[in-house]
């Protein structure tokens, strides 16, 4: 699917890519991790065909600069940062489905599910949007088309635990014959999302494991958590998590996102002095942790 | 094709969003504005009288504003969106990079021309509703000339901005294209010549080769055919050109420099980094 053949990327005179042999296979999906400037955007941006480079990228065979419109169309990207669009909603849904060949009401349809209701907004500047709603509706764009490849950088950061729910349900649709590659700082962000981790540090690949996936993307973990006193942050962080509250703030009850677990466990983790009784069981098989 | 018109009508709407362009706009309504409002129609100079003045001061000012305008803002929002990492988004969509540059010059030519042009349609239908009689021969002239400026100088913009690799830089280097074209207007060449150390063949084909010059001259050529303000200058130009042979170069020369220069920044930016 993708091939990296000695890439090397130089700007002025600090190598940013050092010498990168990569080869990921269909519906892989792969966690590129590493610290800022470890050289993962300039490598995304190799593979889109932005960056001029040493060294030979393909996808399926395909130069993405040579032949641009035929390896993007089959591509969705999300960037870390949104761009900041002066255009509306409207028009930047249109642009793209036009580019892409698709039918904007995928898109509409796609953030709906995300819980973004394009309706009221349709007008507004892509730019004036909050953060959140930025995110899902570049999600929507990029999983509203037949993407073969994902490239997401740092998709989820910006979104509620809800919607990444509903994230991690669409990956799941996809899985099993769509390429993924999340770009992320940390590993715990998007470890249960992956089978592959590949982490670099000043340009060159300094890890490329498999991972286990027992978990699907679209597993759910039954989570109850009873804590020693009533407290007003804890509580607070669980109805960000739409847990219920059992009883006077004391006990809580919800589900967890299986590739959130991880990050659901590392924000609970802040009040083990807390907590009394704690336990995650996946629906699925009925596995504890 | 497709691709093309999409890149263009998306500048469209980004441009007109803008504020650079609210401005740009205001700025030559309120010069027509203003110059009936002072009477200018009514005022006399070297012979002209009526609407033909009018054009003529809003020529003159237009030459003034609209170079380092496009230049500028141009380069300001080519260089700012890549910067910002609009060209990192929309660059990832399947757009071939051709239509993304010349699509965008055609949106961007739309957005920078229209005003201008609007402008001086305002003029017009202000002088048809004052009973003023309208010049259309250099109603048209001048239409063509303003048309050629613009696209001159967003070829020259694209190409800085391709060249740049921050916006800072590019308006930098943009300011200093039309600081330099500036200073090498008729009267910086005349001294050069009265200090005899060029030909005034030279100095002239200097002055022929900067393409404010030539819009100048051209400019003034319409109610001063001898060209006598430019003194011995105009000599040359006219044994080269002729009047009318001067008409059609100052409308060819300067398409040619802008097509060119927009040509050299496609090929830099096609082969470059791209956000």
């Amino acid at each position: 699917m993708i091939r990296f053949d000695n890439v090397a990327k130089s700007f002025r005179k600090s190598r940013v890519l050092d010498a990168i042999h990569l080869e990921i296979g269909v519906a892989e999906r792969v966690a590129l991790i590493g610290s800022n400037g470890a050289g993962k955007t300039t490598l995304i941006r190799c593979l889109l065909g932005e960056y001029a480079f040493e060294g030979r990228v393909t996808i399926n065979g395909r130069d993405p600069r040579q032949e641009r419109t035929a390896v993007l169309g089959s591509i969705g990207f999300v960037p870390q940062l949104p761009p900041p669009l002066k255009m509306p909603v409207a028009q930047l849904i249109d642009f793209s489905a036009a580019l892409c060949g698709t039918d904007p009401a995928t898109i509409h349809a796609l953030a709906g599910r995300l819980g973004l209701d394009l309706e009221p907004i349709l007008s507004r500047p892509f730019v004036k949007l909050s953060g959140g709603m930025k995110q899902k509706l570049l999600i929507a764009i990029a999983l509203g088309r037949e993407a073969r490849l994902l490239i997401m950088d740092e998709p989820a950061a910006n979104l509620d635990p809800e919607a990444r729910k509903i994230f991690f349900e669409l990956l799941a649709e996809r899985q099993d014959d769509t390429t993924m590659l999340i770009s992320s700082h940390r590993l715990n962000e998007v470890s249960a999302l992956v089978n592959r981790v590949i982490e670099m540090d000043m340009g060159k690949v300094v890890l490329d494991d498999r991972v286990a996936d027992d978990v699907s993307l679209s597993g759910q973990f039954a989570c109850r958590i009873a804590i020693k006193r009533n407290e007003a942050a804890f509580a607070k962080a669980m109805q960000a998590w739409n847990f219920r509250d059992l009883g006077d703030g004391m006990e809580w009850e919800g589900e967890v996102p299986g590739p959130d677990r991880l990050r659901f466990m590392g924000m609970t983790s802040r009040y083990v002095a807390l907590i009394s009784n704690y336990s995650l069981e996946e629906s699925a098989n009925g596995r504890s942790q | 094709m497709k691709q093309l018109w999409l890149t263009a009508k998306l500048d469209i709407v980004e441009s007109l969003r803008a504020r650079w362009f609210q401005v740009y706009s205001l700025v030559f309504g309120g010069i027509v504005a203003l110059l009936f409002l002072f009477g200018l129609t009514e005022s006399r100079v070297l012979g002209f009288i009526g609407l033909s003045r009018l054009l003529v001061t809003y020529i003159q000012l237009t030459m003034a504003i609209l170079p380092i305008f496009v230049l500028i803002t141009t380069v300001r929002s080519v260089a700012g969106d890549r910067e910002a990492g609009v060209y990192e988004y929309l660059l990832s969509l399947p757009v071939s990079l051709a239509a993304w540059f010349w699509g965008k010059i055609l949106g961007r030519y739309l957005v920078i021309f229209l005003p201008v042009f609007a402008a001086m349609l305002l003029a017009v239908v202000i002088a048809l509703v004052r009973g003023i009689e309208v010049p259309w021969g250099m109603f048209g002239y001048y239409t063509a000339l303003l048309a050629v400026m613009a696209a001159c100088f967003l070829g020259i913009g694209m190409l800085i901005s391709a060249l740049a690799r921050s916006t800072d830089m590019a308006q930098g280097a943009a300011f200093v294209v039309w600081l330099t074209l500036l200073l090498f207007l008729d009267l910086i060449l005349l001294g050069v010549m009265i200090q005899g150390k060029v030909s005034p063949e030279v100095a002239v084909t200097m002055a022929l080769a900067n393409p404010l010059q030539v819009f100048r001259t051209a400019a003034l050529a319409l109610f001063d055919p001898q060209l006598i303000v430019l003194g011995p200058s105009a000599y040359v130009i006219l044994d080269l050109f002729g009047a009318t042979g001067y008409k059609v170069f100052a409308l060819v020369y300067p398409t040619v420099v802008g097509a060119l220069a927009a040509v050299v920044g496609y090929q830099v930016f096609k082969r470059g980094d791209l956000p």
